[in-house]
């Protein structure tokens, strides 16, 4: 059952890397085709660092990543903190519209942007030329706010109310309580959804695809555009270098985890 | 966790380091909105249109992006919040654009080489008054198939792309207005017909075709023609070219008695533009004639400058595909914009062939 | 009190970026391109009743198949020894970071008649094995690219189960697969439901896989939806799809949270 159960697992996982190691092998294959290898090749890395295109687009989709969940997250983490402090219908209500952009299809959320913005241009600011990063980033901070409120809800939950009062019976400012005792125990909360809202907006193509403008395009669009003539092989490439890239990051980020669970256990340990 | 924080602060940073640094000069931006492989881009040796005009004038960056029917490109000039300096649809598109006041005439004391664009393609019914265009290629659209897998008894007319010998192996145009002029052809009607019944007609026509194709396709169909997982699709000749050139297996032909679109695309300056000026410039430099046919080399469709005809390859300046003879064009037969009802009809009708609720 | 305030912002934001548009998709579901009020949209749009039905039916075989296919993996992730357990998880979160477009793209290098896989087996004179363009392998499509997406919930639910329910079902006399039934499955029905939901949303809409690996009768509701915005500008037929969509997963999920209490954990990640 045991056996069956791993054999099972391994043959998951080979499903699920078997299309990437085809993009690890095409990026070194000579030829256009994925689907044959025409001979060993480095061209198509030295394409990839030699295009300006590419890399821009690299450089944007991570501007856009990064300045979306931090704006996302700083909201996201202020509104879980007031959404924890209703009660009854009025959280109900707020809830519910969070859960919106969650349930929403992609596509809907997308063309429901776009109207708005194609509305805004034209009818308020008197301009054809609203797509760009703007646009951009409200619609990432729209659908990333979401997963910031869910990672930190459950943190305040957890999180004992009498340790604020705790805090300022002694002296805290209700400020200086916050930061001193409430925002330890909500950091790896805010972490969590950051780190979520950071993935989902590097990797986001549908929403994207409807808000973008040529000026501030971004990969998974363009890729998008790619996919539908023939693909210039520097983009496997280019996904094999990112693979690796996000494969490190990971790793790391585990291992700073792992060893800060250890330290806590050992904590917890020396506490009894 | 706080050294997730600080790693990711410093990425922030260093990434807008590098975002900053690339906004130092400023450039005018010029934004290019052309169809899908459709510019000499520096493969394969051949030119780079726009890396050369930006060395020729350094004040300007192009922004280039593209589409791949002229349909996209209407729904995304009228669906509004972007804007373009020079887009390049093709007559039927342009006389629907003109009407509809999307496009701006342009000054032509910034496109001095528009006197040396052939007479031929002057005063053409898409623009009798030349104000709005400058040709940029003209082409036809005929069928490219496999010979290793077609056999020769069954080329030479559009039923070839209804052919149940070669089911699952076609792909067909993913454009209504193409789609539909080839569905008129057999039907022996004009292709610029706008007559309800007709176009029902041509609509049952492509519906019946549907249980034989492959998928529908525009540029998609590079990949799947050139390593063979279809053998036959009408398309454009240039692209064509382009195929048979990576895949020497692939041949095209235009059909031997039925009517087929010949086309000119044109480039234009949106009414919305912001650098007239500049949109000009490149225009007028796409037409010199050494551009021209360094161009044309590459995309394979024929110049509208004959002078440009002595910077090509001569192989290419006289290909039979790209430069059919007299006799062979003059079975060919033009679009013109149909009414808005002829449009939206045929797009409804295609909507419906398309998602197999077809009559 | 002060407190709710702090939410202030995130309110206003909410209701301008997510509440505003999807009024405006309703107004353009019931106008015409002048602005007149119409129902016509709505008439055109049940035309394609057939594809709603279809792109249901997708998503839902592919949730099944997600969930068989997932449950054993996040049960096996779960059991494992700590570092293992981080190692597979990664390895499970690792394809979500990447991009989808391009991983289909190779997963139609793999299927199609001239592929990877019907290469090979022409090697032994087998084939070309029909892998592509038809209703398997659009489904095949979404399960490669939402699994990721169950197997997480699902671990997660897994990994908090106490161990020692499952030894008091044993000490009561259950076998192995009464612990299962009785015991373990229940309890993951909190995952079960927050997978099913994070598969079927991004299932019924897509329009890349059904593109990539359907035929001409595989077209999706995504695919009818993104050509009216992007291809042929009619965009009031597009706006009365996406209100259609929009109403038919919101009813799906709302059925759904039936079976879990807690109307916060929807997306339990």
């Amino acid at each position: 059952m045991k056996r069956l159960g791993k054999v099972w697992t391994f043959l998951v996982f080979l499903f699920l890397y078997a299309p990437m190691i085809v993009l690890f092998v095409g990026s070194f294959n000579d030829g256009r085709d994925l689907s044959e290898f025409e001979g060993f090749t480095l061209s198509n890395y030295l394409d990839f660092f030699a295009d300006s295109g590419s890399l821009r687009l690299l450089a944007n989709s991570f501007i856009l990543a990064i300045s979306s969940s931090l704006a996302a997250t700083l909201l996201g983490t202020l509104a879980a903190l007031g959404i924890h402090a209703m009660r009854g219908r009025m959280r109900r209500a707020v809830m519910t519209l969070t859960n919106i952009p969650l349930v929403n299809p992609e596509i809907v959320t997308g063309v429901s942007l776009s109207l708005l913005f194609v509305f805004i241009g034209r009818s308020m600011l008197g301009s054809d030329q609203v797509f760009g990063f703007g646009t951009l980033l409200i619609a990432h901070v729209t659908f990333n706010l979401p997963y910031v409120i869910l990672s930190v809800m459950p943190k305040l939950r957890q999180t004992d109310s009498s340790l604020m009062d705790a805090a300022q019976d002694l002296g805290c400012t209700p400020l200086q309580g916050f930061f001193k005792v409430m925002l330890p125990e909500l950091w790896p909360g805010i972490i969590a959804g950051a780190i979520m809202a950071f993935t989902m907006s590097l990797d986001d193509f549908v929403i994207s695809y409807f808000t973008y403008s040529p000026n501030f395009s971004t990969l998974p669009v363009e890729i998008y555009a790619i996919t539908r003539k023939p693909v210039p092989p520097m983009y496997y490439a280019m996904f094999t270098l990112l693979f690796f890239v996000i494969l490190v990051v990971m790793i790391g980020m585990n291992v700073i985890q792992a060893r800060d669970e250890r330290r806590q256990e050992r904590k917890k340990l020396r506490g009894v | 966790m706080k050294k997730v924080v600080s790693v990711m602060l410093v990425l922030a940073l260093a990434v807008g380091m590098f975002a900053l640094s690339g906004c130092g000069e400023e450039k005018t931006k010029l934004f290019v909105y052309n169809w899908g492989v459709n510019i000499a881009d520096g493969t394969d040796d051949y030119i780079d249109v726009i890396e050369l005009f930006m060395e020729e004038y350094p004040d300007i960056e192009v922004v280039y992006d593209t589409y791949d029917t002229n349909e996209a490109l209407y729904t995304r000039l009228a669906g509004g919040g972007v804007h373009y300096d020079v887009i390049i649809p093709s007559d039927y598109m342009i006389a629907r654009m003109i009407r509809e006041d999307m496009l701006s005439p342009l000054n032509f004391d910034n496109i001095p080489n528009y006197e040396l664009v052939d007479e031929t393609f002057k005063n053409q019914p898409y623009d009798p008054d030349n104000e709005y265009t400058v040709p940029y290629t003209w082409g036809t659209v005929g069928v490219i198939y496999n010979t290793k897998y077609v056999d020769e008894a069954d080329i030479g007319g559009w039923d070839l792309l209804w052919n149940e010998k070669y089911a699952g192996k076609i792909i067909m145009i993913d454009n209504s207005r193409d789609a539909f002029a080839i569905a008129e052809a057999r039907l022996g009607y004009s292709l610029n017909t706008e007559d309800p019944d007709e176009l029902r007609a041509a609509a049952d026509l492509l519906a019946e075709q549907v249980p034989v194709l492959q998928s529908y396709a525009m540029d998609g169909m590079y990949d799947l023609m050139e390593n063979e997982e279809a053998w036959i699709a009408p398309y454009y000749a240039g692209d064509a070219m382009m195929m048979i050139d990576e895949n020497p297996d692939l041949a095209f032909y235009l059909p031997e008695e039925e009517t087929f679109n010949v086309f000119i695309d044109a480039m234009c300056i949106p009414a919305n533009a912001e650098h007239k000026e500049e949109a000009e410039l490149f225009i007028n430099f796409l037409t010199s004639p050494e551009i021209s046919g360094g161009n044309m080399d590459y995309i394979g469709y024929g110049t509208p400058v004959s002078a440009a005809k002595e910077f090509m390859d001569p192989e290419m300046a006289n290909n039979p595909v790209a430069y059919p003879d007299e006799e062979t064009l003059a079975r060919g037969e033009s679009f013109i914009a149909l009414s808005d009802e002829g449009t939206r009809l045929m797009e409804d009708l295609f909507n419906e062939v398309k998602a197999g609720l077809g009559s | 009190m002060k407190n709710k305030l702090l939410a202030g912002p995130y309110i206003a934001w909410m209701a301008i970026f997510t509440v505003v548009p999807l009024a405006m998709v309703a107004y353009f579901a019931f106008t015409t391109p002048d602005g007149d009020f119409t129902l016509s949209n709505f008439a055109n749009a049940s035309e394609y009743l057939p594809i709603f039905l279809r792109s249901i039916w997708y998503a839902l075989a592919a949730c099944v198949i997600c969930l068989i296919v997932g449950y054993p993996v996040a049960y096996v992730i779960a059991h494992s020894g700590a570092n293992v357990q981080r190692v597979l998880y990664l390895l499970v979160t690792l394809p979500m970071c990447m991009s989808f477009l391009l991983r289909t793209l190779a997963l139609v290098a793999l299927v199609r008649d001239t592929g990877i896989i019907n290469s090979f087996l022409g090697l032994f004179g087998i084939g070309p094995l029909p892998l592509i363009r038809s209703s398997g392998s659009v489904i095949m499509g979404m399960v490669y690219n939402y699994l990721p997406y169950m197997i997480m919930p699902l671990y997660t639910v897994i990994v908090k189960l106490d161990p020692r329910l499952i030894e008091a079902a044993q000490d009561l006399g259950c076998d192995s697969v009464q612990c299962f039934r009785r015991v373990i499955l229940p309890l993951s029905v909190p995952g079960i439901v927050s997978g099913i939901t994070m598969v079927f949303v991004p299932a019924v809409s897509t329009f890349y896989i059904s593109q990539k690996l359907g035929s001409t009768e595989n077209m999706m509701v995504g695919d009818i939806i993104e050509r009216q915005f992007k291809g042929v500008a009619n965009q009031n037929l597009g706006a009365a799809m996406s209100l259609i969509l929009m109403l038919l997963v919101f009813i799906s999920i709302g059925l759904m949270n039936r079976f879990t209490d807690d109307d916060e954990e929807v997306a339990t990640i």
